[in-house]
Parts: structure tokens; sequence; C-alpha cells
């Protein structure tokens, strides 16, 4: 219900934004490209509109904030908050002889969090009699209101009404105090309303993600500070892509220069290409139990052959004018090799590195959460054992946040090393 | 002997399915020192072959190339080649793909500096040297190739299909500048290309080469290129006989393309 509310409420900011941003914005926006004839299938026509991805990211963490009754966010945004507070219900009580007497429920409500105090109230006389119970917000309470009763369910009374609403075994009713019904032995069940908001346990607001993220830095998870978590992760990415990358690269190499290479490999590297890494974990738990060199293999293993056949394909993948023409101009055979073969092959091993970083940044994640003493992985596993859902949601924003800056970081470093990736 | 030979050739290329392609059969001819010899022919009748084995990156399966007293068995510097596009090298500015061949025969700068940016300047290029191959544009990317070629001072330049990629007017400023260094070196020049009117305009000599098999089918001598060194190209076409020579080869290349239309309209 509430998903399909929070969709709603995207897709209207969606469109509402788009159209306001046209209206405000664009109205008198004329450049070259919307003078353009052809604006399909030409990539020049698309560039991203940055004011869409501001609003995008925006949105993101106001539905966040609302549904979660975040302090961040102003409180007229906030979706219905689950009922806390005092509230009452008077239930009407039929003894076995016809006789009925109302009595009332005074329910304390406490937030989800909150200490819960006993208190009590005054019973009152007769047939029925006044009780005090406490809950938490969002749950139903079992409400075993003939406790002190002068006669009890066992006697053969039952509830007949609530605020005077007729109820029965099979018949729930709602009131503006909330939902009521009886079980199985005739208790009344009751639940407050709940409102739209999250419960903390399954997301809790951004504050307290990043409450987290500052006691976990400072404070430390594990025995691990945050950035130590984060930097054993990512040393073995690095080792594990470093590794890959110093036996895959020439191996490559070798494949796309002789017959014999090729050959005796083909078949190990097309068998394991298609062999997720994730499905090697258990085996390397096996054989190497779940240290640092278990990992490291693994990543090895993950960035191998990507970075094998990156360096096959961008050596035989040289035009052979280039060969010819190095040839004519007296280039001897290691020449070409040194002079065309290896940078004509760069790009393609660039696109090669970037795809293995990003394997082996989601591999490392799930290596650390199958089994491991530290890293970012083992973190968000640990918490989620404790439904620590914001030590989770941290993690996973710190994972993403990485992964995306480890891609740039590599763009970079194309963009400047092979600056004449995609262009010749 | 000095001068290019073309002794006999033959090529048969085995088709991987089985049956084979008579590309070349029995081709002869011979190019004396400082001459500049045009190829014409329709499309599959073993023009890039043919300068493919003289560059020595195929063997022919019959006859021989001898370059100035010795037999041709592979690539060498002494035959350099400007191909239609892509064979220039993206990682290395211009003027380190101008100096290639020098710097790959381990030479110092102080030995090809001066060369190299004489080319550079006679090409135009100078403002460039330092410009990444992708920054420039196809006529200016002929045009490095060309310096390259020069740079490496080669006996015999082939090119194959040189200026095709190019618009009309830089062609014609290119097929200027190909004459003036023709000129200005001295070098022997295989070139092929599609344009009969090129062909004419730079070929001092023209061979219309028949397919299928591929083979020599009608030599020319002409005058065109000597004065082309001279006088503006335009008026060059206006000169005694330019017209009718055109529309004499125009019509027999027509006539061969005609026929493989025919023939393989007959097969279908
Ligand atoms: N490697 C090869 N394997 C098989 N057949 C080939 C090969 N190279 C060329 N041929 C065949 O040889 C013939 C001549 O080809 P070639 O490329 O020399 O023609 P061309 O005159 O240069 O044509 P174009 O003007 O289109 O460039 C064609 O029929 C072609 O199919
Ligand atoms: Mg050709």
């Amino acid at each position: 219900m509430t998903g399909l509310f929070i969709l709603f409420v995207y897709i209207a900011i969606f469109v509402i934004s788009s159209l306001a941003v046209k209206f405000f914005v664009h109205r008198t926006t004329k450049d070259y490209t919307s003078l353009k004839t052809v604006t399909f299938g030409d990539e020049s026509t698309v560039r991203p509109n940055r004011i869409a991805s501001v609003i995008s990211v925006a949105t993101v963490f106001l539905i966040w904030g609302s549904f979660t009754g975040s302090a961040w966010v102003p409180g007229f945004t906030h979706a219905p908050a689950p009922f806390a507070g005092e509230t009452a219900f008077t239930y009407t009580l039929e003894g076995p002889d016809g006789a009925r007497d109302d009595a009332v429920v005074h329910v304390r409500v406490f937030d989800f969090g909150d200490d819960v105090a006993n208190f009590e109230v005054d019973p009152g006389v007769g047939l029925a009699r006044d009780d005090a119970v406490t809950m938490t917000a969002s749950r139903s309470a079992t409400i075993l209101f003939d406790k002190n009763d002068e006669v009890d369910r066992k006697a053969g009374a039952k509830v007949v009404a609530i605020d005077g609403v007729e109820i029965g075994p099979d018949a729930p009713i709602r009131t503006d105090a909330g939902r009521f019904a009886l079980t199985a032995k005739g208790a009344i069940s009751f639940a407050p309303p709940r409102g739209l908001q999250m419960e903390p346990i399954w997301l809790p607001p951004p504050e307290a993600v990043v409450k987290r993220f500052i006691d976990i830095s400072r404070n430390g998870f594990r025995n691990y500070l945050l950035h130590e978590h984060l930097g054993i992760s990512l040393f073995r990415v690095i080792a594990g892509f470093f590794l890959g990358a110093l036996v895959g690269i020439p191996l490559g190499y070798a494949m796309g220069l002789s017959d014999w290479f090729r050959g005796w490999f083909d078949p190990i590297v097309e068998f394991m290409r298609p062999v997720p890494p994730l499905a090697l974990i258990p085996l390397m738990i096996i054989w190497f139990g779940i240290g640092e060199v278990s990992k490291i293999i693994l990543l090895f293993l993950a960035a191998l052959w990507i970075m094998a056949i990156a360096a096959r394909s961008g050596v035989s993948g040289v035009n052979i004018t280039k060969i010819h023409a190095a040839y004519s101009l007296g280039a001897k055979k290691h020449q070409i090799m040194s002079h065309v073969i290896v940078p004509n092959s760069l790009p393609e091993i660039f696109t090669g590195a970037r795809v293995a970083m990003g394997v082996c940044w989601g591999t490392v994640v799930a290596a650390e959460l199958v089994a491991a003493e530290n890293g970012i992985g083992m973190m968000i596993m640990a918490a989620s054992k404790f439904q620590q859902t914001d030590i989770v949601l941290m993690g996973i924003i710190v994972i993403g946040i990485v992964g995306f800056g480890i891609d740039i970081l590599v763009r970079k470093a194309e963009s400047v090393l092979v600056p004449w990736k995609g262009r010749s | 002997m000095t001068g290019l030979s073309i002794e006999n050739i033959s090529m048969r290329f085995d088709i991987p399915n089985g049956g084979s392609v008579q590309a070349l059969e029995d081709v002869s001819l011979h190019l004396k020192e400082g001459e500049l010899m045009s190829v014409l022919g329709p499309s599959g009748c073993g023009k890039t072959t043919l300068l493919n084995i003289v560059a020595g990156f195929l063997a022919p399966t019959g006859g021989q190339i001898v370059l100035n007293g010795h037999n041709v068995t592979g690539p060498d510097a002494e035959r350099g080649m400007v191909f239609q596009q892509g064979a220039l090298f993206e990682w290395m500015d211009v003027r380190d793909n101008v100096s290639f061949g020098p710097r790959m025969k381990g030479q110092k700068e102080a030995q090809w500096g001066e060369h190299v940016d004489h080319l550079l300047d006679v090409t135009g290029l100078a403002d460039f040297k330092d410009k990444a191959i992708y920054e420039l544009s196809g006529g200016m990317q002929q045009r490095v190739a060309l310096a390259r070629c020069l740079a490496n001072d080669p006996d015999v330049i082939l090119m194959d299909e040189p200026l095709g990629a190019l618009d009309a007017l830089t062609r014609e400023k290119m097929q200027g500048l190909v004459l003036k260094l023709w000129k200005e070196t001295g070098k022997t020049i295989v070139l092929i290309t599609h344009s009969v009117e090129e062909a004419i305009l730079l070929g001092e000599r023209l061979i219309v080469m028949a397919p299928r098999p591929g083979r020599i089918h009608k030599e020319y001598q002409l005058p065109f290129a000597d004065m082309g060194v001279n006088a503006d190209l335009r008026e060059v076409k206006h000169a005694d006989g330019y017209n009718q020579t055109r529309e004499e080869i125009l019509e027999m290349i027509w006539d061969m393309e005609e026929e493989i239309m025919g023939r393989t309209e007959a097969a279908q």
C-alpha cells in the first residue's frame, strides 16, 4: 500500500517538476540542439538535463525523509505518522445472563525507541471495569480487558461492541481510535492508526543514517573504524585487480599474438568467463579460508579473465593497415609490438579495467557478506543480523559512492592516457 | 637495372568454402625510376592485390617483383605506402607520426628533424605538428600520411586511393600537392584511384585493368601530369586531348562494369 503510494508520489514529482522546469526555465532556450531536425539516434542531441538530476536526488531524499518522519524535511511534507500518545475506547461487555456494562480502556502508545512506562487508572465499579494499557506505535496489542472485570471470559463474558459499534469474532471493526478485532479466545486486538510512515526498523530516517556514519567513523563497528572497513575492502579490490591485470594483460597479448597460446588458453578463458566470481566464493573459502588470501585470489580471478579478454581483443582488433603501414615504414617486429600493437590495445584495456574494477568491487562486498572479519560488506551483514537497518543503509550508500568514485577515477585516467579512444 | 619490375605476377586466392579466385593473371610491367603511374579499373579487378604484392604484404602465387635489381620478399622501407585512411597512429602527435620511419631506424632527431620539419612545411602542417591525429580533418590526415611516407625517403611510393575519402575541393588541392611532391622528390609513384580525372591528371602513365582474371587491359602515356606541375590543374582539364581521353577511358570502364553486372545477373 505504502509502496504504491510512494510510487505515485514519485511519478507525480517527476511529471510536475518536468513541466515546471520546461515552463519556467527552458521557455526561452533556443540552442543549437533544439534547432536540429534530427533528434533521434544522435547522441549529441540527448544530454542529461542537470536540473533534472538535482531534482531527482532531492526527490529521493524528500520521499525518504517524509516517509520516515525525518526532522530534516519540513513537517508539512511528512506522511501521516503512526499514532502515538494517549487514546481510549469503550468496550461493552455482555455477561452470560445477557447483562451489559461499558468500561473504558486507556491506551498509551509510545513512539518506537521510547521507554514504555506503565500507568494505572481507577477501575471504577460494575460488571466491566476500566483498564490501562501501554503499547508501541505501529504495533497491535492484545488487550486482556477482563483481568479486573466482575465476570471474565472463562465465566462466559464476551465483548459485543467497541465505542458503540458491534463487534464479533469474525467481524473486525474500525473506529476513530484504530482497528479492533477479537482473538480466538475473545480478547481485544487493538491497532492504533499506523499512518504511512515506515518504522525505523524497515527504513530509518536520513539523520539516523548520518548519525551512524559519524558514530562508526569515530567509534568503529566490530573493532574497526568505518574508514578501516572501507580501506580493507579497497585494498582487497586493488590488490586483486592489480594482480589480475598483471597476469591477464600479458596473457591476453600472448593469446592475441600466438596461435599456441590462443589454442591453449581459449578453452580455459571461455569456460571461466561466464562463471560469475560469486560462484567461486564457496570454493575459495574451502581452499583458502576466509582470510585475506582467499579474498585476494577471488578478486584476482574476477579480474584475470576480464583483463585477458580485453587485452586479447585489443591486440586482434588492431587495424591491419596500421601494421602494414608500420612495416613499410621499416619497423621491426618488436617495434611494431611496442609502438603499434600495445598502444593500439590501450583503449580496450581501459574498457576492461573499468569493467573489472566494477566486478571486483561487487565481488568483494559479496565475499565479505558471506564470511569476513572486516570490510564494508561484513559491516552490513553483521548489522543486518541485529536489524540495525541504519548501518545497513549507511553501508550501501558508502558502497555506491565508492563504486561510483572508482569508475570516475578510471574514466579520468582513461581520458588522460588514451585521449584518442573512440575518436579514430 | 633500376626501376620497378612487375614480372608475370599471378595471384590466386583460395576461398575457405572451396574454390578459388584468380585475382591477377600474368601481370607484367616496368616502371622507370621517377615515373608516376596511375591505375584504374572496375571494382574487384585486383588493383589493391597488385599493390599489396608490390608492397610485400602478399606473396604472389606466380611471378616476382624486382626493385632496382633485387627481388622483393616482404615489406620494406624502400617501398612506402599511403593508405586510404586509418593507417595513422592515433597515440602519436603529427610530428611523431611523420618521423616514425626514421625513429624506427634508430636515428636521432638531429638526423631527421630538419627533413621532417621541411615536409611538415611543404604539406602545410607546420602549425599542427603538436596536434593529435583525431583533431585533424580528413584532408590534413592524408597530408600527414603523405609526409610520413616521404620522411622515410622510400624509392617507390604506393598509394591505394589516398584521396578517395576527401571532398572534391580538398581532393583537388591534394592532387596538386602530390604532383608538386612528385616533381620535387623524383620518386617513383604508383597511384590507385577510382577517379578517371585524377588518373589522367596525375598519371604520366596510366593503366586500365580488367577483371576476372585481373589483368592489364590498356595502357596510356599521357602529357597532363607534366603540364600540371607548372599550371593550374583546372586549366589542364581544358588541354587538347584531355576530354577525349577521359571519355574513352570512362566508356571502357563502363563497359567492363556492365559486363560484370550482366554476368552476376546471369549467374543468379
Ligand atoms: N584475402 C582475400 N581472400 C580471397 N579473395 C580475395 C582476397 N583479397 C582479394 N580477393 C579477391 O580478389 C579480387 C581482387 O580484389 P582487390 O581488392 O585487389 O580489388 P580492387 O581492384 O582493389 O577493388 P576495389 O577497387 O573495390 O578496391 C576480388 O575478387 C576479391 O574478392
Ligand atoms: Mg582496392
